[in-house]
């Protein structure tokens, strides 16, 4: 028989950690779940919109019945749970249910804090926390005028623009100096009171409610200054409070909320708590995001996988009233310990700063221009330091210099821009399946819109779009899992391989208890790389976890063909090798031949079949692969240099081959292309490549972190060499520096902006001794892996693979 | 009338991995997953034609190179929020051969 899992409390922390179950660990158990609300499961942050008339309640609903039915989770909906006896594990509920649980949940959420002054229970005195309250004021708003909010917070002033929107008078009261005190600092609290007022809402500052007055029903609200308000309805919105009605009932340890660990368990170890209702490290949570976190874990450790841990969360803020625009995270108000970057712009509207300790961002509040929030926000949970852009900080990542792709900032941008240029996903697409499909994360915003799910380069976008759509409720992961199949970070997975010393994927999955018995293609293919890399002697490269293109050592195209390039080594060719690949297209009709931009020379329309023995062919010729298909060095592109060139400076063409019998045939993240110029005219575009050389009369520029492809960035300039010698050093101590350290699939120029150039500088050019051990790593890699002997000859004659290139059978 | 055809031995196809049988002009991918089970789908991917074959398997299913749309090979279906199928051939192994069923 199944273990029983019952869940008290049908709101969205439950209901994730129960989805995130089910995917987990289908059949682990019978699961009942108990609502005090008569509804499913649904998204209570949007009950402004509703209270706006913006949207329907079927509309913000998560879970309808229908998917507990599918799900075959038993749903007792309007039945309120009384009891738990602990010891004979049962739960007790107000109609008179009794089951037994292996495994409880209490998911309470928690109920809005009413002060208990005087006439805190007359009519029309309500919180703002479910439908119903919603629809109190909604009806409240048809025959009543005057209503008076208590409590300038995120929630108080949702509740008094919805109210004002449904057409009544509403005033604000607050106790503190400003408003939203908990997440704005003074002068953004007063330009956002400012705006508000402009919408018609009032306001009563620094105002303590003492008593409301009414006969049976509220008539107004009485001052501690002696003050009054007229009111026909009275919302309540100073806090919330943990809802641990319960769980002191049945003797859990309570403090604020119900106290958990790490591993979201209460002191009585089959019971665990999730959500609004929980302390976690001595802090409760009140946004969605936090929630989401918790659920993973908790539903990690229901199905006894028991890696995941939760730390608390970060949290940013913005508000849902429509054309203000607001953000905040982390510590902005800072102390004399602090740094602040203030910019202020009275007559646009807009105020930004920025708080920093030790050149990291502490915390950020921005007001009217909040479309950098989430880079902000980004660059804080990452803790980057932000020494090399600090002088461009506060203008926004669209100044830092990296240009093309539409931009980089998602809530400037119309409607119908493309977001995902791979798979034209406009956004629109994407906002709407956010807001219609209930979507949180980015891999779900992958799966139902293929936004960001190929090439990856608008991926930044499609997170400002959830974080502009969904606010503070984007549960934007503190660190990204490596996918969806372990929730280790690729920086981790990487340096257990290293001090575990991991050889295979095997051990890996094993000992990083992998979710999923054979991965995935993306992580498969990531893993691989971290093995190969770390321990280029030890570790298996395991061939069914490559990409095809580097399995079969071409390029697929859209049809199932395949593409040759042979290496041309540093651009140069003879008569002998051009006649070599004439005589094979003419060989194999392949009719179309392309001279590609890394000046060599294509071949497409392959048969797999034949790969083999165009191959052969033109290894007799001395071509080899030139790893077109590989995430390896493509082609180290040059000029003619001083041996023709007039303004040439040094032997730019020499020293591009010397590149490339240096690096070819090597592993990378990514792909990796060098040039190098003869003179600063700079003919072979080195300055938009992942290193690059430009002879100059005095010796040699190198350049990193260069990239023409989906975002174009120009290089940085490292340093200035006198030799050849030098040059090669560096180019082996660079490639290898990006090679232990930048994610898979991650080039050189986004890696070096998340960390730092200064960072990349420091190891190669400052540090000399840490220089000569990365370039001797590089070396002893490419030895020990072969990597230099070709893998076409390998194929075509030395008998390597032979299953790739033959059908098993062919019938008929 | 059911029409049994053997196409070679499972060890003529790595672990996670696959082959192509060629019947015709019809070409079908055959794979091994890493419980030894043999599965067969046409080798054509639903969305854009990719080449199944040529993907990476992982359980019961295949990620497909062309725009990583994942098959379960059990029935050619598209999984996840993709919708879609490709033609799917019963397999059987005997005394390590494996046969494909053939319409």
């Amino acid at each position: 028989m199944k273990e029983q899992l019952v869940v008290i409390g049908n709101g969205m922390a439950g209901m994730r950690t129960v989805e995130e179950l089910l995917e987990l660990a289908p059949e682990k158990y019978d699961i009942t779940v108990f609502g005090a609300e008569p509804y499913g499961n649904y998204n209570r942050i949007l009950l402004s919109p509703v209270l706006c008339g913006e949207k329907a309640i079927d509309e913000i609903m998560l879970n309808d019945e229908q998917w507990y039915k599918d799900n075959n989770i038993t749903l007792h909906k309007g039945v309120k749970v009384t009891d738990v006896d602990r010891s004979a594990c049962t739960v007790t509920a107000d109609d008179g249910t009794t089951i037994k649980y292996d495994r409880l949940l209490i998911s309470t959420g928690s109920d809005p804090f009413i002060i208990p002054v005087p006439g805190h229970d007359l009519e029309g005195v309500i919180g703002f926390r479910d439908i119903k309250d919603v629809d109190t004021m909604i009806s409240a708003s048809k025959t009543k005028k005057k209503a008076v909010v208590i409590g300038g917070g995120l929630l108080g002033l949702e509740a008094a623009n919805g109210l004002i929107k449904q057409g009544m008078d509403v005033t604000v009261v607050h106790l503190m100096d400003w408003l939203m005190e908990r997440q704005m600092d003074d002068v953004s609290g007063e330009m956002l009171k400012h705006s508000l007022e402009e919408q018609g809402m009032k306001f009563k500052m620094k105002a303590s409610t003492t008593e409301i007055q009414g006969n049976g029903k509220v008539e107004k609200v009485v001052f501690a200054d002696g003050s009054e308000e007229q009111a026909d309805l009275v919302v309540m919105a100073v806090g919330i409070r943990p809802n641990i009605e319960l769980a002191k009932k049945i003797g859990l340890h309570c403090e604020r909320g119900i106290v958990v660990n790490d591993t979201l368990q209460t002191y009585d170890p089959k019971i665990y708590a999730i959500g609004e209702c929980i302390e976690h490290r001595g802090l409760t949570y009140g946004l969605v995001a936090p929630l989401f976190e918790m659920a993973k874990v908790c539903a990690n450790h229901l199905a006894e996988f028991g890696i995941g841990i939760y730390e608390g969360s970060v949290t940013s803020t913005k508000l849902k009233v429509t054309g203000i625009d607001l953000f905040s995270a982390g510590d902005f108000m800072g102390d004399e310990t602090t740094e602040d970057i203030v910019v202020r712009d009275a007559s646009r509207g807009v105020y930004k700063r920025i708080v920093i300790k030790d050149e990291k961002i502490l915390g950020a509040v921005l007001y009217g221009d909040t479309i950098d929030g989430a880079w902000y926000f980004q660059l804080m949970r990452e803790g980057t330091n932000i020494t090399d852009i600090r002088d461009a900080l506060m203008f926004g990542q669209g100044h830092l210099g990296d240009s093309g792709h539409g931009g980089n900032v998602a809530a400037a941008m119309p409607d119908d821009a493309e977001i995902c240029g791979c798979n034209g996903v406009k956004k629109c697409d994407v906002v709407n399946a956010i807001t219609e499909q209930g979507l949180f994360t980015l891999d779900e915003v992958r799966a139902h819109t293929k936004a960001s799910s190929s090439c990856g380069s608008c991926t930044g976008l499609v997170e400002q779009l959830l974080e502009a759509t969904l606010g503070g409720d984007y549960a934007a992961p503190e660190a990204k899992p490596l996918c969806g199949c372990t929730s280790h970070t690729h920086d981790h997975v990487r340096e257990q391989i290293r001090t575990q010393k991991l050889t295979s994927i095997k051990d890996v999955f094993t000992t990083l208890n992998w979710k999923t018995e054979d991965g995935c293609a993306a992580c498969r293919m990531s893993v691989n790389y971290y093995l190969i890399s770390s321990w280029p002697k030890e570790a298996f490269d395991d061939p069914q976890s490559r990409f095809i293109n580097e399995r079969a050592h071409a390029n697929i195209q859209k049809d199932g063909t395949y593409s040759v390039i042979p290496r041309m080594w540093g651009g140069m060719t003879t008569p002998k090798e051009l006649r070599a690949i004439a005589n094979v297209a003419e060989k194999f009709d392949l009719d179309t031949v392309h001279v590609t931009g890394g000046q060599r020379i294509g071949l497409y329309g392959v048969k797999k079949e034949e790969l083999p023995l165009i191959w052969k062919d033109l290894n007799e010729e001395g071509l080899v692969s030139g790893h077109a298909y590989g995430k390896a060095l493509r082609t180290v592109k040059t000029c003619v240099g001083k041996e023709w060139c007039r303004f040439g400076t040094q032997d730019s063409t020499g020293i591009g081959i010397k590149l490339e019998q240096l690096s070819w045939g090597s592993w990378m993240p990514h792909k990796f292309k060098m040039a190098a110029s003869g003179c600063p005219r700079n003919c072979a575009e080195a300055t938009i490549k992942d290193f690059g050389v430009v002879c100059v009369d005095s010796g040699y520029e190198l350049h990193i972190g260069g990239n023409g492809g989906i975002k174009v960035r120009a290089t940085d300039l490292l340093t200035r060499v006198d030799t050849e010698e030098e040059v090669l050093e560096y180019a082996a101590a660079f490639c290898q520096i990006y090679r232990e350290q930048a994610r898979y699939l991650e080039r050189t120029a986004p890696w070096i902006e998340r960390v730092g150039f200064t960072y990349v500088k420091e190891s190669i050019v400052d540090n000399a001794e840490k220089r000569k051990e990365l370039a001797e790593r590089f070396k002893y890699s490419q030895e020990i892996t072969k990597s230099q002997e070709d893998p076409w000859a390998a194929r075509a004659t030395g008998g390597v693979e032979e299953h790739e290139f033959v059908p098993l059978k062919v019938i008929g | 009338m059911s029409n049994w055809i053997e196409v070679g031995s499972v060890e003529e196809i790595p672990v996670l991995g696959a082959r192509v049988v060629k019947s015709g002009d019809t070409e079908i991918a055959v794979f091994r997953n890493s419980n030894d089970e043999v599965f067969a789908v046409t080798d054509s991917c639903p969305h854009k034609q990719g080449k199944l074959s040529q993907g990476i398997v992982h359980d019961k299913s295949v990620t497909c190179p062309l725009h990583n749309w994942k098959i379960d090979l059990t029935s050619g279906e598209a999984m996840g929020p993709d919708e879609g199928c490709t033609g799917h051939y019963a397999t059987k192994i005997e005394a390590g051969k494996i046969f494909l069923e053939l319409k």
